[in-house]
């Protein structure tokens, strides 16, 4: 049986749920005979690949480059699942959206304690930030969701041995809740 | 009490005339969500949630504050009304901020249980991420308007119960909010008895103590029955 191809990837978001996905702890090895992970933060690779089966995405779409990074997952996956609560609500990741980013900039580099770090150099090397904070589904389909901030390692658990028996992911009530 | 006898769910179910048809489903075992509601308080139909389905009426009811009728045929779970449900919350989710994991109710809250209830995992709606003020100016208190779902239970148990009536709401739709004396600094009030009923009956972190963190704010309602039962018992004349 060939092994489910698998990526993870981290948008805009603190990589709580990547270390959540690191306490599986054991049970990622017993897992790993079924599962070929290929691309995210835990792998050295540089491009995403294509023909994913799944790809896990934490974290909002907070700039221009999680926006294209997203829009070639979407092309390049099977099924992309919403991994925890930025990725699903924008969560603390959105809460810049009460200001624009113009204000956002000033407060933070310009008005605020240090030097302002931003210069052409900079903007040619930083992604500009977009708008407003999205979540995932906004931008592209999402075909499943796991809430938490960060979804602990039973949820994961939960949804990938459903994806490894060919079943449709189903979070049961205690599992599904945001926070 | 006359008994009556209505059809819920297509079962004949017996209730005594008075009874909401919240409370006749509830004491037959069909749970109807609500959020607004809590047992003691005067029902008001505002979150709609616990709407529900008469034969022969144009639109859905809330089951709170319809009476039941002799005859009446209702429906507590069609399809239509469990998206109605969803959708109503899920707009709660997108008009304020409620952002679970940096709230001091975080795990303890009614909003975010009912959101798991109802099987909502994301919400389709923008959110507004409208920036609303946060009142800490009481020293005891403190209210964060964007956790607020406006179920006016602060309002009620402040009026009825405390009798103090410290808490009224200003506006109209999506922009009203709850104020204290009239709309001063909730510290300014001279109504207020620190009570903290509100606080504990609010479902969400809208009303808190001060020095709670994240997820540490557990509330504790067992006061309000023990009030009114003792009232109930000092108005038939019995020992309070």
């Amino acid at each position: 049986m060939s092994r489910l191809r698998l990526a993870t990837a981290w948008l805009g978001g603190c990589s709580g749920c990547h270390m959540s996905f690191l306490d599986l702890g054991e049970q990622l090895i017993e897992i790993s005979d079924a599962i070929e992970l290929v691309y995210g933060p835990l792998v050295d690779a540089k491009e995403f690949p294509e023909g994913m089966d799944v790809t896990l995405i934490e974290g909002a779409v907070a700039n221009f480059e999680n926006l294209e990074l997203l829009q070639q997952i979407r092309k390049r996956s099977k099924l992309l699942i919403s991994f925890g609560d930025c990725a699903i609500t924008g969560n603390v990741t959105s809460l810049r959206n009460f200001f624009s980013v113009d204000d956002l900039l000033t407060a933070v580099y310009h008005a605020g304690p240090g030097s302002a770090p931003r210069s052409d150099e900079a903007d040619q090397v930083l992604p500009e930030l977009l708008p407003r904070v999205l979540p995932l589904h906004q931008v592209v389909e999402v075909d499943a969701y796991i809430p938490g901030c960060p979804p602990d390692p039973e949820r994961i658990l939960a949804v990938l041995s459903s994806l490894l028996k060919g079943e449709a992911v189903t979070l049961s009530e205690v599992q599904r809740s945001f926070g | 009490m006359p008994a009556i006898t209505l059809t819920i769910n297509n079962d004949l179910i017996s209730a005594r005339q008075g009874q909401t048809l919240l409370e006749v489903a509830r004491e037959h075992g069909i749970e109807i969500p609500t959020l607004c509601h809590l047992d003691g308080l005067e029902a008001m139909g505002g979150c709609r949630l616990c709407l529900v389905e008469l034969q022969g009426a144009p639109r859905p009811v809330p089951s709170c504050v319809t009476k039941a009728a002799e005859g009446m045929v209702v429906t507590t779970h069609s399809d239509k009304l469990v998206e109605y449900r969803k959708m109503l919350v899920e707009l709660l989710l997108a008009e304020r901020t409620h952002t679970c994991s940096i709230c001091v109710q975080n795990n303890n809250c009614e909003l975010q249980t009912l959101a798991a209830k109802l099987g909502i995992d994301h919400v389709r709606f923008d959110y507004l991420h409208q920036q609303l003020p946060m009142d800490a100016s009481r020293e005891r208190f403190a209210l964060d308007h964007n956790r607020c779902v406006l179920c006016l239970r602060c309002v009620r148990v402040c009026d009825a119960v405390e009798g103090a009536h410290t808490w009224d709401v200003r506006g109209r739709g999506s922009t009203s909010r709850i104020v204290a004396d009239l709309d001063r600094p909730w510290g300014t009030s001279t109504s207020c008895t620190d009570c903290g009923k509100c606080v504990q009956l609010c479902p969400t972190g809208a009303l808190f103590k001060k020095g709670a963190t994240v997820g540490e704010m557990k509330k504790e309602r067992s006061f309000l029955n023990r009030i009114l039962e003792r009232r109930r018992l000092a108005a038939q004349g019995g020992t309070p």
